[in-house]
This record gives C-alpha cells, sequence and structure tokens, in this order.
C-alpha cells in the first residue's frame, strides 16, 4: 500500500472526505457571518448559538410536535430566520452608526443568553437525534465506509453555498443588495427600501446558521454548546477569507476544513491550533483576507 | 528593648493558634452554632449534567433526611457556587467561604484542575474537602493531605482498572486510546495502559484530541485503522457523547467495543440505548441495584427529573457521613471530624461497608455494567446489566503503591 509520511494513502482519502464536511459546515457559516458583515457592518457573534437554535428546533420539532428531518429543514431556517428579523428591528438597527464594538458586544451578549435559555431548559448533555431514514447506511467509497449523511452534508451544504453566490452577484436583487452595501444613501435615493433589505438580509444570515444547525443535528450531539465549541474558529475563517467576501468565506471554509482534517492525522495535538495559526500568517501578509479588498 | 517586644510579639502570635485551638477543644462545641456546607462544582459547563445542580439537590437531600434521623442540636446550612471549571474561580470562592463565611466543610468539586487548588487552600484553613466529583489520583497520592481531603466516589485508577480487565480478560486484548488532551486524559490513559497491559493485553496506540473538539471522525477512522479490538475513550462529559455518536455513524462499532472510561447513566440518557448498547465502564453507583438504591434515588428523581450517577449520590453519602461525624464527637472542628469519619464504616444507598483510607481514599465496591440493549429495557433509565461487583480493595489502587508522602512509613 502506498504510504505518505507512514499514513497509507486510503486513510489519506478518508481524512480528506472528512475535513470536507467539517469544512461545508465552516463554509455555510462563514457564508452567512459574510453577509451580514457586507451588508450591516456587524460583527455577528450571536452565529454560533443561532446554529444552535436551529439544531434545538429540529429536535423540539420532533420531540414534541412530532415534525420530521425534512420538514425541519425548512421550518427551522425560516424560524431562526423570523428570530433574527425580530433582532434586527429590536435592537441591531439602533447600532449601525455606532463603532462595530457595539454590535459585537450586543450579539455576545444575546449569545450568552440563548445559550443560558437552553441550558436551564435541556442540561448540557444534549439530546440524540437519529439520522433520517432515507440517509442512514453507507456508501462504501473504496478507500473509506462514507456515511451517506455525511455526504449529503456536503451536498445540501455546497448547493446552498452556491446559490447564495449566485443571488448576490448574478441577480437583479444581488445587485440591489451590493449598491446598497457600497453607497446606502444613494440607493436610497434610487427608491430601493434600504432599510427592508437591510433586514431581510440578517434574516437571511442567520437563517443560514439555522440551517446549518440542522444539518448538524443528526451527526452531532445536540447541545446548548455546540454553536460556541464552533464559532470562533468560523470567524477565523471569516477573517482568513476576507470580512464580507461570499466567494471567499464559502472557499475558505472548504479549505481550511481540508486542512483541519489533516493536521488530525499528522499532529493531533494542533488541529484546534492550526486555522488560527494560518490566521496569524494571513493577517501578516494580507490584511485584508485572501479574497478581501482593501478599502 | 526593641528586640525584646519584638520576641514577645513572635512568641505571642506563635502561641495564639495554640491557644484558639485549645479553647475551641476544651469547649468541644461547634463555631458559630452553625455546621456550614458548601457544594462547588460546575453549574453551567460540560460537566454540569455529571454534578451541578444535582449534587446540590443531593445534599439538600441529605441535611434534610440527618435532620429527620438525628434531630440535631446544631443549625446546618448550605452554600453552592460554580466554579466554572476554573482553578482560580474555584480557589478564591473558597478561600472567601473559609474566611468569612464558616464554611467547614466543601463537596463535589469535578474538575480535577479545580479540584488540587482547591485542596490546597483546604488544607492551608485546615478545612475538609470531601470530593465527590474529581477523577485525579493525585488528590490521593502526590498532592495528598489526609487530614483534610477525603476522595470520596471514584478515581483515574478505578475507572481505568475495571474496563482495563475485565474487557482484555474477554480476549479483547489490543487496544487503542482516545484521549482527551490535559491533565485528567492523560492520566487516565496512563492508568488505563497499566493496567491492560497487566493483563496481558496490548496498547497499539493513542490519538490526542482537543478538549471539546467539535468532530470526532477523524480521530475514530485512526482508530479504526490501527484494527485494534478496543477503542478507549479517555475523555469525558460531551466529547465523549460525541465520540460514541460518531462511532455508531461510521460503523466503527460494528467491528470494535467502544469503552467509556468516564460514563456515566447521564450520558448514556443523552445518547439513547440504540447508539450505546453493548459499552462497558465502571460507575461507583446504579440507581437500580437493590431496594434501598432505588427507594433513594426515586426520591431524587421526584427533585431533580434526572436519575442520580456516582457524583450526586457520593455528594449525598459525603454530607451524610460528615454531620453523623459532627453528630457523634459534638464539635465540628477538622482533626475531631476527621479521625470520626475515618473511624466508622460507611453504610447508606451509595456505599456498604465503605471505609476511608489513611491517605484520604474512601474505599466501597464499584460496578462493572454493561449497557443493556433496547429491547432489555424494561422503563426509563432501566440502562445497566452489572457485570461484576469491584471489591472496594481491588477497585482502588493499593496502600502499597501509594505515592502520598504523609502515610509513606
Amino acid at each position: 500500500m502506498t504510504e505518505i509520511f507512514g499514513v497509507p494513502i486510503q486513510a489519506l482519502f478518508g481524512q480528506l472526505m472528512l475535513g470536507l464536511v467539517n469544512g461545508s459546515f465552516y463554509a455555510v457559516l462563514s457564508l452567512g457571518l459574510a453577509v451580514i458583515f457586507g451588508m450591516l457592518n456587524i460583527i455577528n457573534f450571536s452565529h454560533g448559538a443561532l446554529y444552535m437554535t436551529g439544531a434545538m428546533l429540529t429536535w423540539i420539532g420532533l420531540e414534541y410536535l412530532g415534525i420530521g428531518y425534512w420538514w425541519m429543514l425548512v421550518l427551522a431556517p425560516i424560524c431562526v430566520g423570523i428570530i433574527g428579523i425580530a433582532i434586527e428591528r429590536l435592537m441591531l438597527q439602533w447600532l449601525y452608526k455606532l463603532d462595530h464594538l457595539y454590535g459585537l458586544l450586543l450579539t455576545f451578549g444575546l449569545a450568552l443568553m440563548i445559550e443560558g435559555l437552553f441550558r436551564d431548559l435541556y442540561g448540557v448533555a444534549g439530546q440524540p437525534y437519529s439520522i433520517p431514514e432515507e440517509l442512514s447506511g453507507a456508501f462504501n467509497l473504496g478507500f473509506m465506509f462514507l456515511p451517506k449523511y455525511r455526504a449529503w452534508i456536503i451536498v445540501a451544504s455546497l448547493s446552498v453555498c452556491l446559490a447564495t453566490w449566485y443571488v448576490i452577484e448574478k441577480t437583479r436583487l444581488g445587485a440591489y443588495l451590493r449598491a446598497a452595501t457600497e453607497n446606502p444613501k444613494l440607493t436610497q435615493a434610487f427608491g430601493i427600501n434600504v432599510p427592508l433589505m437591510v433586514m431581510l438580509t440578517y434574516g437571511f444570515g442567520v437563517g443560514l446558521a439555522g440551517f446549518a444547525g440542522v444539518l448538524a443535528a443528526p451527526a452531532t450531539q445536540i447541545g446548548p454548546l455546540m454553536g460556541s465549541n464552533l464559532i470562533i474558529v468560523v470567524f477565523a475563517v471569516v477573517v482568513i477569507g476576507g470580512m464580507g467576501s461570499i466567494l471567499g468565506s464559502v472557499v475558505t471554509g472548504l479549505g481550511l476544513g481540508i486542512i483541519e482534517g489533516m493536521t488530525k492525522v499528522f499532529w493531533p495535538e494542533a488541529s484546534a491550533t492550526v486555522v488560527f495559526m494560518i490566521m496569524a500568517v494571513v493577517l501578516m501578509i494580507r490584511p485584508a483576507g485572501l479574497f478581501g479588498r482593501e478599502k | 528593648m526593641m528586640k525584646r517586644k519584638l520576641l514577645t510579639l513572635a512568641i505571642s502570635a506563635m502561641l495564639m493558634p495554640a491557644a484558639g485551638s485549645a479553647m475551641a477543644q476544651a469547649k468541644g462545641k461547634i463555631s458559630g452554632d452553625v455546621v456550614k456546607i458548601a457544594v462547588l462544582t460546575d453549574m453551567s459547563g460540560v460537566y454540569s449534567d455529571l454534578g451541578g445542580k444535582g449534587s446540590v439537590v443531593a445534599a439538600e437531600m441529605a441535611i434534610e433526611d440527618f435532620k429527620a434521623q438525628f434531630k440535631p442540636k446544631f443549625k446546618i446550612d448550605l452554600v453552592s457556587a460554580d466554579h466554572q471549571n476554573k482553578a482560580d474561580v474555584g480557589s478564591n470562592k473558597v478561600r472567601e467561604w473559609y474566611d468569612t463565611q464558616g464554611v467547614d466543610m466543601v463537596t463535589d468539586v469535578l474538575n480535577s484542575g479545580v479540584a488540587l487548588a482547591v485542596a490546597k487552600v483546604t488544607t492551608e484553613k485546615n478545612k475538609i474537602m470531601l470530593n465527590t466529583g474529581a477523577a485525579s489520583t493525585r488528590l490521593t497520592n502526590e498532592d495528598c493531605a489526609p487530614n483534610n481531603v477525603v476522595h470520596y466516589v471514584y478515581d483515574t485508577y478505578a475507572l481505568a482498572n475495571g474496563p482495563g480487565k475485565a474487557v482484555t480478560k474477554q480476549g479483547k486484548d489490543s487496544w487503542f486510546f482516545l484521549t482527551a488532551d490535559y491533565a485528567f486524559g492523560h492520566s487516565l490513559e496512563k492508568d488505563t495502559m497499566e493496567a491492560v497491559k497487566a493483563n496481558g493485553g496490548k496498547v497499539l496506540g493513542a490519538v490526542r484530541h482537543p478538549l471539546n473538539a467539535s468532530d470526532f471522525s477523524s480521530f475514530l477512522l485512526q482508530a479504526q485503522a490501527s484494527k485494534a479490538k478496543v477503542i478507549g475513550l479517555a475523555n469525558a462529559g460531551g466529547d465523549t457523547i460525541n465520540s460514541i455518536k460518531a462511532a455508531n455513524e461510521f460503523g466503527i462499532t460494528k467491528g470494535q467495543t467502544l469503552v467509556g472510561l468516564l460514563t456515566t447513566v447521564v450520558d448514556i440518557h443523552a445518547l439513547g440505548l440504540q447508539t450505546t448498547q453493548g459499552m462497558m465502564f465502571t460507575e461507583g453507583f446504579y440507581w437500580n441495584l437493590n431496594k434501598e438504591t432505588r427507594e433513594f434515588s426515586r426520591r431524587f428523581f421526584s427533585r431533580h427529573k434526572k436519575m442520580p450517577n456516582m457524583l450526586p449520590a457520593g455528594t449525598y453519602s459525603a454530607v451524610m457521613h460528615y454531620l453523623k461525624a459532627v453528630q457523634a464527637t459534638g464539635t465540628d472542628d477538622t482533626a475531631a471530624v476527621m479521625k470520626q469519619m475515618k473511624a466508622t464504616p460507611i453504610n447508606d444507598p451509595f456505599a456498604k461497608g465503605g471505609k476511608i483510607r489513611e491517605d484520604g481514599r474512601m474505599v466501597h465496591d464499584m460496578y462493572l455494567v454493561e449497557v443493556k440493549k433496547p429491547a432489555e429495557s424494561k422503563e426509563p433509565w432501566d440502562y445497566y446489566h452489572v457485570k461484576q461487583v469491584i471489591p472496594g480493595d481491588q477497585a482502588f489502587q493499593p496502600m502499597a503503591a501509594s505515592r502520598c508522602a504523609a502515610v509513606k512509613k
């Protein structure tokens, strides 16, 4: 069997695949952050908590209302989006004129409150959620045993990322959005309702977090801390990709997932830090991030 | 002149604590007429479902039961706090309790890092810690304080030894470890490796994962590739839960046996039997053992909505044992109470014939359990087959191997 640095090449392919799965989560989550930052200039620290809310809602839907996975895949992001819109209307909209720091502090506080609420209701050990019937089982890829559900994660998240990119970069709605980001006053003068667009963007951005939450529900234990474990890495992804860059966040998300996966093989102890090492290097060489444009 | 003044000062300063304790002993009374017990635990983090509020509930139950049974003349107070799994937060809180709140005894104190810090403060202030939550064997070895600290429920040696021996003896003799990359994980891994080797097994390797890793599939594939018959999970709480979940998804449990080295009934409840069936590990308590444990656990359940694992059950027992010693000696003086506690065997729902050894280790039976298949479970929380009762003297590290300086001859 061929080996690379003492690791069989087949095992390496397996790890690549897993890196891609984790990268998919990073991609969807950092995409939401990037969209929100691009439009609202808000560093949304409650993103992790809303991702967790998405997963929690999925579980609640099944446990109390008997709503299955597929319905929740649509319903949970919408619910999270509505929560996001409420947050934007009631709190965030007063902070746009102020320093980034205020938005960051507000959303961080919200994250702590949302996590605290679920912790109080359900404890930290979390809830089990089984993989939907249609996706249980696995593909035998020759080099690894890939659970169908993990494959589905890659397909679903990449489709959502592509669709988002298409809408923002290639449609009229996206053009309005980009215009409103570039110069809100001028865009408003052309008769476009900028506050409405901002509100919907925030709703959509956190909806993406909710979507990632639903995807994660069967793959990890659903618990109040699942968001905070992930969110710091996702922020690093956004910084590396370039704040506000859509394509950047998706590509960086996937790429870092793979790099992290490789680190788990060659130097497992460093797997939690490798992303931050890369972040430090990127910031030194390209302060605006790999795909960011300096203003 | 100056010199003499200094000398008298020094001498009187030296005499003062002695005089103080002599007075306390002469009176044989309880300081402030209140016995104050404190529960220090993780109320909000990764371990809060192991101890947390459950430990507080258990301590409350112990105090109520004690009052009903013994009608004590002294008052009993209970306080509690969240140490957030931070050693500095924990030791500061305990210092404040001892210095200004008149706390006599602190219990639970899960998380080995916090426990070791609190043990130092407790020794310095000459109070008592009945530790029912932490795992590190250092509490009764390198960092032992037999006059102040009792390690009450379990330790990494006991956790490692049960499955290390039993599973290896079943012919599952090659092990691979998935280890949380900090002191607790390392010591659990080391203790288990020794147990495995001592019983003729071999260790094929280990992978160290960061605490609170978000995804375990990669580490598990490495474990799978090792072709070891057993995968030992030297981690705890959420990390264990997610490792088990991923192992199932990747079909690893079909060919290899998972052993969660620190797993309790709360984790099994969170994962469900479908995922955990067939797993083996050591627990210090199981609610469904006999009439007495069931009676106690159902009362606990009616208050906390969860069955107790070994931490709350042990906390109940520790608080009860402490109060009985105070009752018997009529004082809350540390030395007198410790002496009484060590002299009396422990018999309650948690332990039968339990005994506090001279190094501070509470020795009691442990249980090697196997998780039931979903079809075998007759009611909610009915999760274990008790495969073996490991007698206390085999479950814990023998005195002969002790590294505790204070008891070495």
